[in-house]
């Protein structure tokens, strides 16, 4: 058995202080390794609204957390290239989505953890006008969500 | 068939930095080229990476990441030899696969 695997299983029941919501934990972990690919988010990733985004990902009633730091440059030159760096410090934190809120089509990117992976993400993403960009993180079944604003001299939607 | 990533996994203490460099347009489907005619969109929809056979993590995209993207991903309880898989499918179901091994920091 991998000790690794071992550790966080550890991690989870307690967490869960042994009650379902651990099982639950654990469950779907078992589940992202075994088959992966959770479908591709359609709705999400083709909806024009923040609100309507944030309602495929689950994260309606997202709470405002000072845990998620998003790292962005205040200004960026070029909307074409936005480097978004998204870090957690939510315990049992599984996801974290990226959103540019006033893009066409503001859910940019979303990334799933397993098996030790740590609760960070990096992507580059294109932006066509100033905005916030809104991390989204999933955490032992909760929402959480924190914004930090982007400005943008050239968009990088054309 | 697609160009193959640049995957570069180093070890910082026990966590293993994966920087992903993937080749690919990624076509919103917004633009237009030279004779005004709309570029098809074509972007990268779902990532995996594995550490040693596990999945640690599974990406999924928009059109609104950037041309020839960028990703990292961070994982802990990594050691030097490691073996990092990371695999990707696009809206064309084009797919690639590339591998690296941990190298010390």
């Amino acid at each position: 058995m991998n000790p690794i695997r071992r550790t966080f299983m550890k991690f989870t029941g307690t967490v869960g202080a042994l009650s379902t919501l651990g099982a639950v934990a654990v469950t779907g972990m078992l589940k992202t390794t075994q088959a992966l690919a959770a479908p591709w988010n359609k709705a999400g990733f083709e909806s024009k609204a923040v609100a309507e985004a944030l309602k495929t990902l689950g994260a309606s009633a997202a709470a405002e957390s000072r845990d998620i730091v998003i790292t962005a440059p205040d200004i960026a030159e070029n909307g074409a290239v936005v480097p978004v760096e998204v870090t957690s410090r939510i315990p049992n934190t599984q996801s974290i989505s990226i959103i540019a809120e006033k893009n066409p089509f503001p859910l940019a990117a979303t990334a799933d953890f397993a098996n030790g992976a740590e609760p960070y993400a990096y992507v580059r993403i294109k932006m066509g006008q100033t905005s916030n960009v809104r991390a989204v993180i999933k955490a032992d079944g909760k929402f959480f969500t924190a914004v930090k604003e982007v400005k943008i001299t050239v968009g990088g939607c054309g | 068939m697609a160009e193959a990533m640049k995957i570069r996994a180093t070890l910082k203490g026990d966590v293993a930095d994966i920087r992903v460099l993937v080749a690919h347009p990624m076509e919103t489907g917004q633009r237009r080229d030279g004779a005004g005619n709309i570029v098809p969109i074509h972007f990268i929809q779902s990532m995996t990476v594995t550490h040693n056979g596990n999945v640690v993590y599974e990406g999924q995209w928009s059109q609104a990441v950037s041309r020839n993207p960028v990703f990292a991903v961070r994982v802990k309880g990594a050691k030097v030899g490691d073996k990092i898989v990371v695999n990707w499918t696009d809206n064309k179901n084009d797919k690639r696969t590339d591998e690296a091994t941990v190298v010390a920091g």
